[in-house]
């Protein structure tokens, strides 16, 4: 988002005629190229992703997170004892890590949220985390409206929620309407069915429908969003998401022999649990779905539509000003 | 042949033979013609799998034509009390078995008040059974009396969440608690074990009174110890509970189905439910008898009590409110004979203002 844009030309090197997408170019320019740049840049700059998980404690957020991104990344393997207290308040923990693939570097950061949903009284329990996330888009606002801006502004803003159910079988709990509906207009919310090791295949589908009719009767959107679909073919390849959706996962870090092969699993005496099953649950489908086919258009859509929504309520509420920083001083040092 | 067991009825020629060691005989023939009374309570969240569990336990469908509300209607709700009763017949001996469920309990946002009707509800069935006991006829007093209470922990969380702990503090004294770790099929064997130990060290931190076995008497036979000790090292019990025949093995089971594999629900290895189940129907007599001398002693002595000190309290309200009611007959009087003094000043008072400015001095 922060690339610099080529200086446009005094004069234009070829006549701009309106010319159609198949028109025939007289010879190869290299005018695709550009992609492979682009590739280049995003490999040496990298590029950072903030997941938020929300959901009580037990569920298996940590587990999931570790194992979505095959490293340890949770709060449970940074030293947290798991013989910890439940905490009387919500508490937002994040938790950053630098992760590498195939050359390309991704600073994961995981936010947390233990406390969520376990107390007797959890009356606007979603209050913490609501204020962390404007607090994340306040502070990407003001770095933005600087007059010496940073080259590239490091991004906290959460891009991606995971809402843990708690898979019932029956229906979503109060707290999870109330949550889901509060914060589906600030952040991508994406529900996920924990523990799914517990329902069997008709359970499973039977609940997942209810989950998503309630869902609709209540007007949560989760993503994604049916309003932001661009085209045809997003919309299709969304309907179709969005159909499978929420889905049901079982998350495991322990590895275990099957068939010959080594795989994550979960063992029980009845039986060994692929977490990559296909048939077994639903992991595969998220892990495709979050990281491998729309990590970026989630940091987009946070970019261009909850940010852009929260910066026009603060301009407004401002008079459409921005918000001027007092210690100018301070920020031109830590610019230079 | 004569000194042979005491218990031989059939042989009154014996010496020495006086025969009450028929008693317990005629106990047993009695009671079974009158039948036994049950009361059990199950709380928890909902869609831990009680009602399931509930017909597995007794091979019956208490809850035919049921309707699970979605999360929005939830949101209204409150706790209800609902009790089914079923007659359940076995080889003679019937049983009368009331299930309370508490549909709502811990679906709340704020869940501070969710315990009260509960509690509520086991205080009106015991100040049911003392007002029928302390009547004129009581010849049939119905026991409605709660003496079981299984309260089903979740195996998502990492132990006891605080409203578990709230709940149990606060019913200990009035039921038998038996805590039970529902749809354990979620769990591995690892970690069933460690959430057990768990549970009960945060019972015993927190000073929870649940249900004890009693230990076997010294003269049962060998099996029955070994099955109260293996009773005993398996609290809290972890249960799956299924309705539903699954083709496993070449025979039928009742059990659940998974891509993965069939869980059983009475296979020992799978799940603690065949425990569970032996432990309420031998200790069924036993469970209502610490209702009976425990719990349901210490209400009345409560009660008793409390009604005793209210009659002591009027008494001294009583001493209270005639020394007022002197002290204010007197400020009455007073006044009265000041507004005497006035009016008599005030007939003389024909003559100068002075003796008005005077009428006021008493």
């Amino acid at each position: 988002m922060s690339e610099l844009v080529p200086e446009p030309r005094q004069k234009p090197a070829v006549p701009m005629k309106p010319m159609g997408i198949n028109a025939n170019l007289l010879g190869y320019i290299g005018i695709d190229t550009i992609i492979e740049q682009m590739r280049k840049k995003t490999m040496k700059t990298g590029f950072d992703f903030n997941i938020m998980v929300v959901g009580q404690s037990g569920l298996g957020k940590s587990t999931l997170v570790n194992t979505l991104f095959k490293s340890q990344v949770s709060r449970k393997s940074s030293g947290w004892n798991r013989e910890e207290k439940i905490p009387k308040t919500v508490e937002i923990k994040a938790i950053g890590h630098v992760i590498e693939e195939g050359g390309v570097k991704m600073k994961l950061t995981v936010i947390d949220t233990p406390g969520f949903g376990d107390q007797i009284n959890n009356e606007n329990c979603w209050e913490p985390i609501e204020k962390y996330i404007n607090e994340q888009y306040e502070k990407f606002l003001k770095e933005e409206v600087n007059i010496a801006r940073k080259k590239r502004i490091p991004d906290t803003r959460v891009h991606c929620c995971l809402y843990f159910i708690s898979p019932t079988g029956h229906s979503l709990r109060p707290l999870d309407l109330e949550f889901m509906k509060h914060l589906s207009k600030v952040v991508n919310i994406i529900p996920v069915i924990a523990k799914a090791d517990t329902m069997t295949l008709e359970e499973k589908t039977e609940f997942k429908q209810r989950v998503r009719k309630e869902l609709e009767v209540n007007g949560i959107e989760f993503y994604p969003q049916k309003e932001f679909d661009e085209d045809l073919e997003d919309k299709t390849e969304n309907d179709k998401i969005r159909e499978s959706m929420p889905f049901a996962v079982v998350g495991s870090d322990k590895e275990y022999q099957v068939n010959g092969k080594r795989v994550l699993g979960r063992k029980t005496p009845w039986g060994i649990i692929e977490v990559e099953n296909l048939t077994h649950c639903e992991f595969a489908l998220l892990r495709d779905f979050v990281i491998r086919t729309h990590l970026q258009d989630l940091k987009e859509v946070t970019h261009n539509i909850h940010y852009e929504t929260y910066r026009a309520k603060r301009l407004n509420d401002n008079g459409g000003l921005p918000p001027m920083t007092v210690e100018t001083e301070e920020n031109h040092e830590s610019n230079l | 042949m004569s000194k042979q067991q005491p218990a031989q009825f059939t042989n009154p020629e014996t010496p020495g033979y006086v025969g009450f060691a028929n008693l317990p005989n005629q106990v047993h023939r009695k009671s079974v013609k009158k039948g036994f009374e049950f009361t059990l309570m199950v709380v928890g969240e909902s869609g831990l799998g009680k009602s399931t569990l509930i017909n597995s336990l007794f091979l019956t469908d208490l809850y035919p034509e049921r309707i699970i509300p979605g999360a929005a209607e939830k949101i209204e709700r409150t706790v209800q009390i609902e009790a089914s009763t079923v007659e359940i017949e076995e080889r003679g001996v019937k049983l009368r078995l009331t299930v309370v469920d508490t549909p709502g309990y811990s679906d709340a946002i704020n869940c501070r008040d969710c315990f009260k009707t509960i509690i509520s509800y086991i205080d009106e069935q015991f100040e049911r059974y003392l007002h029928d006991e302390s009547g004129l006829n009581r010849r049939h007093i119905i026991d409605n009396r709660v003496h079981c209470c299984f309260y089903f922990i979740s195996p998502f969380g990492h132990g006891l969440k605080p409203l578990d702990v709230e709940f149990m503090k606060a019913i200990h004294n009035k039921v038998n608690i038996v805590p039970v770790i529902a749809k354990a099929d979620t769990l591995s064997l690892k970690e069933r074990e460690r959430l057990k130990k768990r549970i009960l060290d945060e019972i015993e931190e927190h000073g929870i009174k649940i249900y004890h076995l009693p230990d076997a008497e010294s003269d049962e036979d060998e099996d029955f110890k070994e099955q109260t000790r293996l009773l005993k090292t398996s609290i809290p019990f972890c249960v799956v509970g299924s309705n539903q025949l699954i083709e496993a093995k070449g025979k039928k089971v009742r059990g659940r189905l998974y891509p993965w594999g069939v869980v059983e629900v009475e296979n020992p290895e799978h799940n603690d439910f065949l425990k569970l189940r032996t432990m309420l129907i031998t200790h069924m007599q036993d469970l209502q008898e610490v209702t009976q001398d425990l719990h349901y002693e210490n209400f009345r002595s409560e009660r008793l009590k409390r009604g005793g000190r209210k009659i002591e309290d009027e008494e001294a309200n009583k001493d209270q409110i005639l020394l007022e009611k002197e002290a204010e007959l007197r400020r009455m009087q007073e006044m009265i004979a000041r507004m005497q003094a006035q009016m008599q000043m005030q007939m003389h008072s024909g003559e100068g203002d002075s003796s008005a400015v005077q009428g006021h001095h008493v």
